[in-house]
């Protein structure tokens, strides 16, 4: 399947600093037409027909999501954009908003005419802090133009915490508070921001908006697979020789992307998603990225045969107990005591009874975390003793090996 | 104590503000002492564990006096991979101190962090809120001589 922009039609192709190269793209006609053909409901309705489902990684759909915060009977509801992509491995939003704001700023107005908000915050992280003049600006020229007349954009900076990318986190950081999850029910489209009515999307999934509303729900419904419309953007690193950002149509297999377009040889495995995410040994490549498949937020790390399974995994691990928010023992606890199992398989030092552990382990954090980040740390884990078990083999039979020479 | 209040914005009454206080107060005086900490929960009519709770959550926040240049070098595994390893030697040996340490003459503090989003030009490392990419060893030393 072919490379399609949607996303990143703009691209490269305006600049970001002068929105009157954005508006000889057709610029703010989607706001318009939302405004001056359509009815809040009839927004959501094109936006549902769609087909258009969530890029941050869980995949709801975005007009559902819409739906509930419009019917929420309160008044004060809030837009989230969620620029806070912490995800390891991922950095397709930061060029998105480095290219092209001013979609998003246009998304965002979109989005709160369909709820019926008028103020809204993009939560933009620390690591991000470069970009924040250039949206600033992007934001001060929609607003001379008499674009965001009835609609305030606010930039709310994040300060270094992976977990404020989860929304209910995200939230909490804009309330200054520290960003722990929050127990749901209730859900952000029923109390959110400040306990109002919320939506949160992600940079890439408000992107898709203009072009939906201008081009209609059918346009956008043509493109992808069943249960996953659209194109995604991936973010490709590790080793290939060419890394980078590529838009593809949902459902395009998975070598496509790594060895057509990123250039990778002698591929041992893949990590699709972050830190959180799959991994796949090459066997897999003709895998199709799309929600019914593998997706996630469209982080793809690549490893050669000179990588080692274990250290990858153990890493990861790693990195999610020192971002775990420490809020659900579950996460908390359940990260930490896997970081000791790997680093024992690490060090060759492995028993027969760590299996057993990481697989009640792993069964405990999915079913009982507060969020995304201690049910998904265990996938990474359980892949890899799945298709790569013989490396942890390995490792208990070198000590014993070593006992008994 | 004059000194403190001027790291306080006027209008530091909102508890939402909070956050946005704290990094003005460590943009302000480098870093959160106990005392400015103290004060901003006095002027917030807030508990000082609350406001040390969240001071303590955020890596971009420190309660421990920094260095002018803050280093902060990525450690995922898509830097790992392009031997990020190295450019942690190579900073090490530049300015004679670890990772968690701040070199005495306070001119620069040294982190390990995590992804900064710039796994395509990896390895990458943040001085402040400069990112670097595509560091080699040889960048290091010239990178570093740049700052004062």
């Amino acid at each position: 399947m072919p490379q399609k922009e949607i996303v990143l039609r703009n691209c490269g192709v305006i600049d970001p600093r002068r929105i009157i190269t954005y508006l000889d793209r057709d610029g703010f006609k989607a706001l318009n037409k939302a405004l001056d053909e359509m009815t809040q409901e009839g927004v959501i309705e094109e936006i549902k027909a769609s087909g258009l489902r969530g890029r941050g990684g869980a995949g709801f759909p975005c007009g559902l999501k819409w739906e509930l915060a419009k019917q929420a009977q309160e008044d004060g509801k809030y837009v989230i954009c969620n620029a806070d992509e912490g995800e390891v491995g991922t950095f397709k939003d930061g060029y998105i908003l480095e290219k092209d704001p001013f979609t998003l700023i246009e998304a965002m107005a979109i989005a709160g005419y369909a709820i019926g908000a008028k103020s809204s915050y993009i939560y933009l992280r620390a690591e991000y802090h470069y970009l924040l003049d250039l949206l600033m600006g992007a934001i001060s020229q929609a607003k001379e133009k008499g674009f965001l007349d009835h609609f305030d954009i606010n930039i709310c900076e994040g300060a270094g915490a992976y977990i404020c990318g989860e929304e209910s986190a995200l939230m909490d950081s804009i309330e200054g508070k520290r960003g722990e999850v929050r127990y749901r029910p209730p859900f952000p489209p029923t109390k959110g921001l400040w306990e109002k009515p919320t939506i949160i999307n992600n940079v890439e999934t408000l992107m898709n908006i203009p072009q939906i509303i201008l081009n209609g729900a059918h346009w956008f419904s043509q493109v992808g697979t069943e249960w996953s419309k659209g194109t995604k953007v991936f973010s490709v690193s590790g080793d290939v020789k060419k890394p980078g950002v590529y838009e593809l149509v949902m459902g395009s297999p998975l070598r496509e992307l790594v060895e057509g377009l990123a250039l990778a040889e002698r591929t041992k495995m893949v990590q699709i998603g972050g830190a959180t995410g799959r991994i796949i040994p090459y066997e897999m490549i003709d895998t199709p990225l799309a929600f019914e498949n593998i997706l996630g937020a469209g982080a793809i790390t690549v490893f050669d045969e000179s990588r080692d399974v274990i250290d990858v995994v153990c890493r990861t691990m790693e990195f999610l107990a020192e971002e775990s928010c420490g809020k659900c023992s579950p996460c908390r606890e359940g990260t930490e005591v896997m970081v000791e199992i790997l680093r024992r398989f690490s060090r060759g030092e492995g028993v027969d009874k760590d299996f057993r552990l990481l697989q009640e382990l792993s069964n405990a954090m999915m079913l009982s975390s507060l969020c995304g980040l201690g049910q998904a740390a265990p996938i990474p884990v359980l892949d890899s003793l799945q298709y790569f078990r013989d490396n942890y083999q390995s490792r208990i039979k070198q000590k014993q090996g070593g006992v008994v020479a | 104590m004059n000194k403190v209040r001027k790291g306080i914005p006027a209008q530091g009454k909102d508890h939402a503000e909070l956050l946005v206080l704290l990094k003005e107060v460590q943009n302000k005086c480098g870093y959160l002492s106990e005392e400015l900490l103290a004060e901003l929960a006095k002027s917030l009519n807030m508990s000082l564990s609350d406001v040390y709770g969240v001071a303590t959550f955020y890596s971009f926040l420190s309660t421990k006096p920094q260095g002018r240049n803050v280093i902060r070098i990525c450690q995922c595994l898509p830097c790992f991979l392009k031997n990020s390893q190295s450019i942690v030697e190579s900073v090490e040996k530049e300015i004679g101190i670890k990772p968690g340490e701040t070199t005495p003459d306070g001119k620069f503090s040294f982190e390990l962090t995590n992804c900064i989003g710039a796994c395509d030009r990896a390895p990458a490392m943040m001085i402040n809120h400069d990112v670097h990419s595509d560091l080699t060893p040889r960048k290091i030393s010239q990178i570093l001589k740049t700052r004062k």
